[in-house]
């Protein structure tokens, strides 16, 4: 089971996703299904740490807080760019020492932080576990290390650690 | 008939929102990049139309075709879906190789406490 299907999950949700994207038959049913389960064995191949969720509860909490943070930094960043050239706005670079180690984890705040306007991920050392994140707003700084502190990784170790 | 006009006023107002809404923050991020002076700056600006710009659009994509066609019209979500795993990786590409580029050059946009990079441990 395990040789067939290294990753179900991958595998399941591209089945539905080729459903989504084509017209339901059966003919296509199996068509994606195959094409899964080969694409299922080609991600293994590249051995990637296989997520561990240990608890779901609180992926919708992660999901809601993550949207409640893009609407606000969108509104934010729309404002700094309106007014550029105006206003005293600097950006920064911000160095935050992490916590998790997890590959997922880190994958997850890449995306989080990326999907939020007004941060993107520079660098992370793995060595000394440092994330440099470029700032648009310096004057923001302190309040994303707080975000990122103290409540997106605590979330993110719940759910992987 | 045009098919537009069998979409009910209570769909076509918030499909007008969200549309105006998508594209209007996809128009200040697209002016913010071309404004913007520096490299590192100019990361931020597309994020505009990668999160709510693309958001936006594809909601309303979504609502006004599952109007029209009386059933759930979802595959826009999978766009969504592409490119909010994608753009990590795009940007950190280009951030990454900012980074290094300025590092090898010793430029003062970057503070001082970033232009080395600790050595990664060797290889055996």
């Amino acid at each position: 089971m395990t040789r067939l299907i290294p990753h179900p999950v991958l595998s399941l949700s591209m089945v539905m996703l080729w459903l989504m994207l084509t017209r339901f038959s059966l003919g296509y049913l199996i068509l994606g299904t195959a094409l899964s389960l080969v694409a299922g064995r080609a991600y293994s191949a590249l051995h990637p740490a296989k997520p561990r969720v240990r608890r779901w509860r609180v992926i919708p909490r992660l999901a809601a807080t993550l949207f409640r943070d893009i609407v606000q930094s969108n509104i934010n960043v729309a404002r700094l760019l309106l007014t550029e050239g105006r206003g005293t706005r600097r950006s920064a670079f911000v160095q935050i020492p992490l916590k998790i180690t997890d590959e997922n984890a880190l994958a997850l705040l890449a995306i989080i932080l990326t999907a939020t306007p007004g941060t993107a991920w520079l660098e992370y050392v793995v060595e000394t576990g440092t994330l440099t994140l470029h700032v648009f707003d310096a004057a923001q700084a302190d309040h994303y290390r707080d975000v990122i502190g103290k409540i997106y990784e605590p979330m993110l170790m719940e759910i992987f650690e | 008939m045009n098919p537009l006009q069998a979409v009910p006023l209570a769909v076509a107002i918030p499909v007008a929102i969200l549309v105006v809404l998508g594209s209007t923050l996809t128009l200040i991020g697209a002016l913010g990049f071309a404004r913007l002076s520096s490299f590192y700056d100019r990361l931020h600006a597309p994020t505009l139309a990668t999160s709510w710009g693309t958001g936006g659009i594809i909601i309303a994509s979504a609502l006004m075709f599952s109007a029209i066609e009386g059933r759930a019209v979802i595959h826009e979500f999978v766009i969504g879906l592409c490119i909010i795993v994608t753009t990590p990786v795009t940007l950190m590409m280009l951030a990454r190789a900012s980074l290094h580029r300025d590092r090898a050059e010793g430029s003062a946009d970057l503070p001082e406490a970033m232009r080395i990079r600790p050595d990664p441990p060797a290889l055996d």
